[in-house]
Parts: structure tokens; C-alpha cells; sequence
């Protein structure tokens, strides 16, 4: 297996990294609105936000063809939002209004948007593993050259599902990337308190996957390593794994306590926050000038706040549709 | 023509290969093995290993990929060996298979076939002899066959493929050897309804899958003794036709659910839930349950048959059905 990480990088283009920057703070800014929104009463249900974990989705989506289809968590706003879901769709959806991207259904913990190939919005823990090796063995016997990426956390790899998944991409060798954030804990449970190996990528590397581990708090690593990934799945590579070492500086949702880390471990992974560590390294090599990254910052802003007007302003679908859509409907005969 | 229920199983699993490149088959031992009740013996190498697909032993795995192909936009047959199996796979059928069209808002359907086999009589023990069905027609969101003829063996399989939602065909181990006629043009069959198997005017015995041999035989036995007993094939447990099963209560004015399931929390104890709320006034004796005995199924042959509805059971309930006054 060849090491991502280990061929030189290409420098970086100053407007893709502006672009890139404005994706991360899209999915910051959303997800401080929907804290915000949380503690307004206006969201209920659980809330799992994934401030500190931006440059995983920003990077790896960013390589994905509009075909591709992206299977999620449920921590998944960001992943939706990058993929193309509008923001408005989302919130509305959080809302649990008819506007929403469905219907109010799903909340925040099931997005999905057919026209992006977004499959959710998976709130069981590894449950979507199994359903991007399906899509990908339709691609694959379809002949499509389309590639399924899914995400999933680390605690994901306690469960059979993820074990079973590995082994039928690899044995079957569908085009599918695997995206472990591994952000250390598992709600509250460390890593090294559930896992006799914790050496993820390694666990993949025993399926016959190729399997790089990434610095996922560094945006361009990570979308180094994933373009790298999506073209070897593309090109018949079979399937790839990316662990992408990230951290949750938010608690694991809105009731979570946070008895089971230190506060200094918060601050020393704050210290590496993706979205200030590109901003530094692009002003120092004068990438990005003061009022760029106002600009930025102003773009999401609007995005944003158009976003909870458009959620605002939503409707609740009828109650007399409870009953639509557990089956199909069919043609009148 | 003449063909065993494995074998019609088989005729319908061809037609939807041929009808429909997008159909393949996958489970355990469906390929080289021929299937572990070798209802797919054959198919390999007619169609090939990529659509009569070998899995590993990955219940949910393959099922949660039987799940996403059918999303991507294929017709996967998944076969499950046992509905005890099953269970390995439960997460992926309610959780996704299930749920995903209502909440994701009506955009994603499942298309999915699963079959497994159900039931007892075969001494397998308490982990390959359980009827769940009843359980799974708990669910909203999925559509649940109980195929007991040759002729739904046959036809059943190509209406619940063009079905957009999951479908779990239910196929009762002691039914694969049974054998008869089948008409050379036999094919695809509804899904929607319950048949009357044999009309009768005393009494409705309402079955379906492995106990309507032994509810057929009951009746035969019961006109015997003055007793014209109605058989009702329920066909399909979700949804339930239940304006058959209504109007043949209302003709006979008695009725007695037969269910191979636990007698608690039973598709038996739905239907007679329905029958009471709906056709109370139409009774003329309470409604009878023959089920099976609420333990582990036993490997030893009499303890097995003891805890199975018997041809004796479902007489005696009829019986006392139609001897109460009217």
C-alpha cells in the first residue's frame, strides 16, 4: 500500500483554499446556529454537532463526483450541507417542518436528499456500512463507474456490521471508500477502553484494504489522501479505507455531560482547529489577506442566516399524512 | 405438470432472472452448495456467479447490502438459510429496509426480496425451527408472504420483486418435498389478498403456510362428522386482507385461527383482535387459537409434535367452536 502521506504535496492554489476554508466555516457556522437553536427550544430530539471534525467532510467530499453517493452518521449536517443539501432544507428540517429536505420526518439525525445521493443519516451505529457496500455492488454490476463513500465513527468498529462490511467490499472488491473519524471516543467511551487494537486503519489493512491513516483536523491532507483514494476506487482499485484522526470539541450531544475527558485534552485539540490552521498557514504565505477572511466569514453568515429564515417560515406537513410513505404509493389501476 | 414446492420456488426465482437483468440472488450457499434446501440448485450455472452470488456467513453484512443494491436501483433476492438467522439481520430490517422510505420523506424505496425459511417438524432444534413471521408483520413498512401452494410458490416471487417496497417471503420447511400439479402456464400471482382453499359453511379456519396441509386435512375430516369448516389461506400476514377474512366470519358466524407461532403477541392474536372489533355481533361462539406450545422448539420427535398445532388440536377447537350455541 502506498503512503499518501509520504508524496510531496502540490502547493496550494490560493482560491481552492479560500474555497476550502468557506466550507468548513459553512459547516461551523451551521452547526453553531443549530447549538443556538437547540437551546431556543426551536430543535428537539438529540443534537450531535461536528464542530472540530470540519476538515474530515470538507476534504474527502470535495473529491466526489455529482453521482458518487455519500453514506453518513448521525452526525451528519456537515456531510449533507457539503454534499449539496441546502442549508435552508436542513434546518427546516430540524425544525421539523414539511420543507425540510424530508419532510420533517427524519430530524437531525436522518437527512437524506435523493438528488444529491445522499443515503443519510444513519442513527445506528455502523448500520450505514452495510448499505454503501450494497450501493457500490449496484454500481459495480451495473457497470457504473460511480463511487460510494462512507462515513462512520470510531466507535463504529466495535460492531459485526463494520467487520462484515469490510470483508464483503474487499471480497466482492466494490468501489467503496470507507471514512473512519476517528475522534477518540465512542460517546464516552475512550478508544483504548473498547478496543483491544487500536490501530484502526490497521484493522482494515487485515481485510486486504488499503488503508492510510490522515491527520483529519488538516483539510488538505485530507483531501490529498481521499482524491488519491477516489481515484484508485474509480479505476477498479476495489475498496479504499481512510482513518482520519479528528476530534469533537463539543460535547457528544445536547445532554452530554462530559465526565470522561479533561478539559485541558479539549483545549490542546482546540489548538489544532482545522479551520485555524488553514487560515494561518494560507495569511503566512500570504494567502489569504484580512479581508478575504472577513469575506469568508460574511459569506457564511448569509448562508446561514438565510437558512433559519427559510426554516422560520416552514409549515407542518398535515397530520393526515402520518400514513404516507410507509409503503410506496402506486398508480391508480 | 408435475412439481415439488422446491421446485416451483425454483421456476420463479428463473423467470425473475430471465424477466429482469437487474434481479440477482444472494445468501449463504445459494451458488456451488445449491442452496442449503437446494431450491437454487442449478441457478449458478445458468446465470453465473455474479448474480447467483455466494456470501459469507454475514447476515446483517449482506442483507444491509441486499438493502443498498436495491437503492442503487437493482432487484436483489436475498435468501436467508432460517428465520432464526434472521435475527443476525435485524437491525438492517427494521431499522433500514422498513424505515428508510417514511424517513427520508418518500424518497428512497427499498425493492428488496428476502426469503427465508420458518417453522418446525424437522427435529433442528429451538435454533432452526422458529416461526417468527408473525413477528416480522409487526412492522410497518414491510410487505410479509407465507407461500403454502405450489402455485404461490411459483408466483408470488416475480409480484413482490416489482413491489418498490421490502418484501420477506416465508417459506415453511415442511413444504419444500411437497408435491403436485402445477399448470405449465403458472406464473405470477397476487400479494394482496387471502384465498378461500376450501369453502365451508360452519366454521372459517383461518391459516396460512406450514399449517394448511393439517387445516385441510382437519376439515376433510371434520365434514365427516356434519361439520362444513371454511379454510381461509391467508397468503399475505402484512398487510392483511382483512375483508375476507371478515366476510367469510360473517358467512360462517365461527372461527378459529391456526398460527404455527407462539399463541402471545401473535398474528393469530391479531386476527382475532380484528374479528372481535369488527364482527363481534356476526359470533356466534368465541374465537378459537390453535398454537404452538409457548416453548423452545425440542429436538425429540414427540416432544417436537407436542408442541405443534395438530390435526387433533384444530378439531377439538373446531369442535368446540361449532358446539357452542348460536
Amino acid at each position: 500500500m502506498t503512503d499518501p502521506m509520504s508524496a510531496t504535496r502540490s502547493p496550494l492554489d490560493p482560491e481552492h483554499g479560500r474555497h476550502l476554508l468557506l466550507q468548513m466555516l459553512r459547516v461551523r457556522q451551521l452547526e453553531e446556529k443549530c447549538v443556538e437553536l437547540y437551546s431556543a427550544v426551536k430543535i428537539r430530539g438529540f443534537l450531535h454537532v461536528y464542530i472540530g471534525e470540519e476538515a474530515v467532510a470538507a476534504g474527502v467530499l470535495e473529491t466526489l463526483s455529482p453521482d458518487d453517493a455519500v453514506v453518513a452518521t448521525y452526525r451528519e449536517h456537515g456531510h449533507a450541507l457539503l454534499r449539496g443539501v441546502a442549508a435552508g432544507a436542513i434546518l427546516a428540517e430540524m425544525y421539523g417542518y414539511a420543507e425540510g429536505c424530508c419532510r420533517g420526518r427524519g430530524g437531525s439525525m436522518h437527512l437524506f436528499d435523493a438528488a444529491t445521493h445522499f443515503y443519510g443519516g444513519n442513527a445506528i451505529v455502523a448500520g450505514g456500512l452495510p448499505l454503501a457496500v450494497g450501493l457500490a455492488l449496484a454500481d459495480k454490476m451495473a457497470g457504473r463507474s460511480n463511487v460510494t463513500v462512507c462515513f462512520f465513527g470510531e466507535g463504529a468498529v466495535a460492531e459485526g456490521e463494520f467487520h462484515e462490511s469490510l470483508n464483503l467490499a474487499a471480497l466482492w472488491q466494490l468501489p467503496v471508500l470507507f471514512c473512519c473519524e476517528n475522534n477518540l471516543y465512542a460517546m464516552g467511551t475512550a478508544l483504548g477502553r473498547s478496543e483491544s487494537q487500536t490501530d484502526i486503519a490497521l484493522k482494515a489493512a487485515g481485510y486486504e484494504i488499503s488503508a492510510w491513516a490522515v491527520d483529519g483536523m488538516d483539510v488538505l491532507a485530507v483531501e490529498e489522501a481521499a482524491r488519491r483514494a477516489v481515484d484508485a476506487v474509480r479505476s477498479g482499485g476495489g475498496p479504499h479505507f481512510l482513518e482520519l484522526r479528528t476530534y469533537r470539541f463539543r460535547a457528544h450531544s445536547m445532554f452530554d455531560p462530559e465526565r470522561y475527558r479533561e478539559k485541558a485534552e479539549v483545549v490542546r485539540w482546540q489548538e489544532r482547529d482545522p479551520i485555524t490552521l488553514l487560515r494561518s498557514s494560507m495569511e503566512a504565505a500570504g494567502q489569504l489577506a484580512e479581508e478575504d477572511w472577513a469575506q469568508l466569514q460574511a459569506d457564511a453568515e448569509a448562508e446561514i442566516s438565510a437558512a433559519v429564515d427559510f426554516a422560520e417560515a416552514g409549515t407542518l406537513e398535515p397530520v393526515e399524512e402520518l400514513t404516507r410513505f410507509v409503503y410506496s404509493e402506486r398508480s391508480a389501476p | 405438470m408435475k412439481s415439488s414446492y422446491r421446485e416451483a420456488l425454483r421456476a420463479g426465482i428463473r423467470d425473475a432472472m430471465q424477466r429482469d437483468p437487474g434481479v440477482f440472488l444472494m445468501g449463504e450457499d445459494v451458488g456451488i452448495y445449491g442452496g442449503s434446501f437446494a431450491v437454487s440448485l442449478g441457478l449458478l450455472e445458468e446465470f453465473g456467479p455474479e448474480r447467483i452470488r455466494d456470501t459469507p456467513l454475514s447476515e446483517s453484512g449482506f442483507v444491509g447490502a441486499g438493502i443498498g443494491a436495491a437503492l442503487g436501483g437493482m432487484r436483489p433476492i436475498v435468501e436467508i438459510m432460517t428465520v432464526n438467522f434472521s435475527l443476525l439481520a435485524l437491525d438492517q430490517i427494521v431499522n433500514n429496509a422498513a424505515s428508510l422510505l417514511h424517513m427520508s420523506g418518500g424518497q428512497f424505496h427499498v425493492p428488496l426480496v428476502i426469503r427465508m425459511t420458518t417453522g418446525a417438524g424437522r427435529q433442528l432444534g429451538a435454533q432452526h425451527s422458529h416461526s417468527l413471521e408473525g413477528w416480522y408483520a409487526h412492522i410497518p413498512g414491510l410487505r410479509i408472504l407465507v407461500p403454502a401452494t405450489l402455485e404461490d410458490a411459483r408466483g408470488m416471487l416475480w409480484t413482490a420483486l416489482e413491489d418498490p417496497d421490502p418484501v420477506l417471503i416465508f417459506e415453511h420447511g415442511s413444504l419444500y418435498n411437497v408435491a403436485g400439479e402445477l399448470d405449465d402456464n403458472a406464473g405470477p400471482v397476487d400479494i394482496d389478498t387471502a384465498a378461500i382453499r376450501r369453502p365451508g359453511s360452519d366454521i372459517s379456519l383461518i391459516t396460512y403456510g406450514g399449517t394448511l396441509p393439517a387445516v385441510l386435512d382437519a376439515a376433510e375430516q371434520l365434514a365427516g362428522e356434519g361439520i362444513d369448516a371454511e379454510v381461509l389461506d391467508l397468503r399475505t400476514l402484512r398487510p392483511l386482507d382483512e375483508a375476507t377474512i371478515l366476510a367469510s366470519v360473517t358467512r360462517t358466524h365461527r372461527a378459529v385461527v391456526v398460527d404455527e407461532g407462539w399463541r402471545s403477541g401473535s398474528i393469530s392474536a391479531e386476527i382475532s383482535a380484528r374479528i372481535t372489533e369488527n364482527a363481534f355481533y356476526d359470533l356466534d361462539a368465541p374465537v378459537g387459537r390453535v398454537c404452538s406450545a409457548e416453548v423452545p422448539i425440542p429436538y425429540s420427535k414427540h416432544m417436537e409434535l407436542a408442541a405443534l398445532p395438530s390435526v387433533e388440536q384444530i378439531m377439538a377447537a373446531a369442535r368446540e367452536a361449532a358446539g357452542a350455541r348460536g
